[in-house]
């Protein structure tokens, strides 16, 4: 839904990421965004041209918080430290809400830097959304978590990644971040239908949607953010934005950067999908009267 | 899986054909992974060795280009893996990842032979970056702050984000020579994937490499822009006093008494690096 209890009831239009190559354009030019999505662990420091940078963004642009390093799935406790830092940071944003990835990546203290997958049984989910709810506790502060694209399956596994992401997250009560790239990227990997997906999460938690381009190699899709948005994640997104409404939707561009009007230029295609969206829904399709 | 993840890889970049104990990878691979109709258990876990290697190593290649320059590409790779294979990242940040590095070229010196002295000096120097890019800061002391404190009393801290290091080579100007030579690389942030082995060893114009000689540095940032300076050794010396809290009389005293220079103003030359210090924001109250 637009506006919910997991993006902090906002209204956010289309976000890109914040990135390195562009800082110097956008602290410049001040091109007219309606949001910038910033990597939490990238701001987690205690000073320097980080936080000069992060400080100039916020103002003039609302900023959302993405972290890439909480890792809800891993046996381990919270790193405290982790989560000091980032309370700090959500401070200093004021990110309406926060996310971070429906993974793990660390054991017993070493980490891999990787989103990995984990296995879909129904103990996992109870570990996992014991922690989101924990995480959320400590950082008073909504959290949506992202599905990842994956290469690998469990034979451990007790259900489908869609169950359990629902699982998760009416357990843990928290929002989904839906990736839709990463669901194209997965169902190639794993042979399932992606509208299967879309249509069976809970679509009012959903409170942001991201969108990426991947690479196609000969036996498996790679999730590489390097690519502009491809043709069947577009109709993927169409159809994600039927389903839930007009939601806060990021593009991701993480490497062989081009120029930020290119990626923005990219990120506001999404605006005629959004368009086509509201033109179809009636304002009743949207807001149902509750009946007696 | 995050034991066959940290698992090095071959020198081909694929997973290690065999376990620990000797079975066949595949066999390990299909006891928790799923095969499909276009990958094998095996190769499905390999994705995630190969991305776990690339990206680590990737992240080291940018971080030292000078220890790079210093050892060359594939003995660079030889070092960066076998250090990671003994050091896993205990961070959450990728920041962190050549925090041990120094202390790793010490205990195993056979990956940096016969260069180990001049790679330990770049490998702090470099490290001494990444602490003066976004490391902490704490408010500057002010001359107002210490108009009544006599100098026989005063004692100040330094930025912690400043590092003194004492070098047997002139590594800051190796660098600049490396980073002029080389264009620098940009890393990409959030996608969880890396597609491709490190940066494939390109013939480069090889630079002459440092010879021994004595060079004092200090590694700081202003304006949030990186910098290094070197020192002569009497500053180098009171900073270094000053940092473990001995005071600025005392500090100035040891370093000219050490002094073997001759004819110097050594008030005025006090008066002016001191000044020169200050202005750079160094000192801080002592915690």
């Amino acid at each position: 839904m637009p506006a919910n209890p997991f993006n902090g009831f906002t209204e956010y239009g289309i976000g890109i990421g914040l990135r390195v190559p562009h800082y110097r354009h956008i602290l410049a030019k001040k091109p007219v965004v309606d949001w910038f999505e910033i990597i939490s662990e990238n701001f987690m420091v205690d000073g320097g041209r980080p936080l000069e940078v992060l400080d100039s963004i916020l103002e003039q642009y609302r900023v959302v918080q993405h972290g890439v390093a909480m890792y809800f799935g891993s046996a381990d406790k919270f790193d405290r430290e982790h989560q000091k830092r980032l309370k700090r940071l959500v401070k200093r944003t004021k990110t309406p809400w926060l996310s971070d990835h429906l993974c793990w990546g660390s054991v017993d203290g070493r980490y891999t830097h990787d989103l990995l997958p984990m296995p879909y049984t129904f103990a996992v989910a109870r570990h996992t959304a014991q922690k989101i709810r924990e995480a959320r506790d400590f950082l008073e502060v909504p959290i949506c978590v992202e599905n990842v694209s994956s290469y690998a399956e469990y034979h451990a596994s007790e259900m489908t990644e869609w169950e359990f992401l629902s699982e998760v997250v009416e357990q843990a009560d928290c929002g989904i971040l839906l990736d839709v790239n990463n669901i194209y990227v997965s169902s190639k990997n794993h042979n399932f239908d992606p509208y299967d997906y879309l249509n069976n999460v809970p679509h009012h938690r959903v409170g942001q949607i991201h969108i990426a381009g991947h690479s196609k190699f000969e036996k498996y899709l790679l999730d590489t953010h390097d690519h502009p948005v491809l043709d069947p994640v577009w109709q993927m997104y169409a159809h994600a934005i039927k389903l839930v409404g007009s939601t806060a939707t990021l593009l991701e561009w993480d490497d062989r950067i081009p120029s930020f009007d290119e990626v923005h230029n990219e990120a506001l295609k999404a605006n005629k999908f959004r368009d086509e969206q509201l033109a179809t829904t009636t304002a009743s399709d949207r807001y149902p009267r509750t009946t007696a | 899986m995050a034991a066959a993840l940290f698992r090095p890889l071959t020198p081909r970049w694929g997973m290690q054909k065999h376990w620990t104990d000797g079975r066949r990878m595949q066999d390990v691979a299909a006891e928790f992974i799923k095969p499909n109709d276009r990958l094998s258990s095996f190769e499905r876990l390999e994705i995630y060795n190969r991305q776990y290697w690339f990206r680590v190593l990737d992240c080291l290649y940018d971080d030292y280009p000078g220890l790079r320059a210093i050892l060359g590409e594939r003995k660079f790779m030889k070092l960066a893996t076998a250090y990671l294979a003994r050091y896993p990242s205990d961070s959450y940040t990728l920041r962190d990842l050549g925090n041990r590095l120094e202390q790793f070229l010490q205990e195993e010196p056979q990956w940096s032979a016969p260069r180990q002295e001049l790679a330990r000096d770049m490998v702090r120097f470099e490290w001494a970056q990444v602490v003066a890019f976004d490391g902490p800061a704490k408010p500057a002391v002010t001359p107002d702050d210490i108009l009544d404190t006599p100098l026989s009393k005063l004692q100040l801290d330094l930025q912690p984000y400043l590092s003194l290091l004492e070098l047997d080579y002139a590594v800051d100007d190796f660098l600049i020579a490396v980073k002029k030579r080389d264009s620098d690389a940009l890393r990409g942030e959030a996608s969880n994937a890396v597609q491709s082995a490190p940066k494939a060893a390109k013939r480069r114009k090889r630079i002459r490499l440092p010879k021994r000689e004595k060079v004092y540095l200090a590694v700081h940032r202003h304006d949030n822009m990186l910098y290094y300076k070197r020192l002569d050794p009497e500053a180098f010396a009171i900073l270094t006093a000053l940092d473990r809290g001995v005071t600025v009389d005392d500090a100035c005293a040891e370093a000219v008494t050490a002094s073997d220079r001759a004819n110097i103003d050594w008030a005025a030359q006090i008066k002016e690096w001191f000044d020169n210090w200050s202005a750079l924001g160094w000192f801080c109250h002592p915690s």
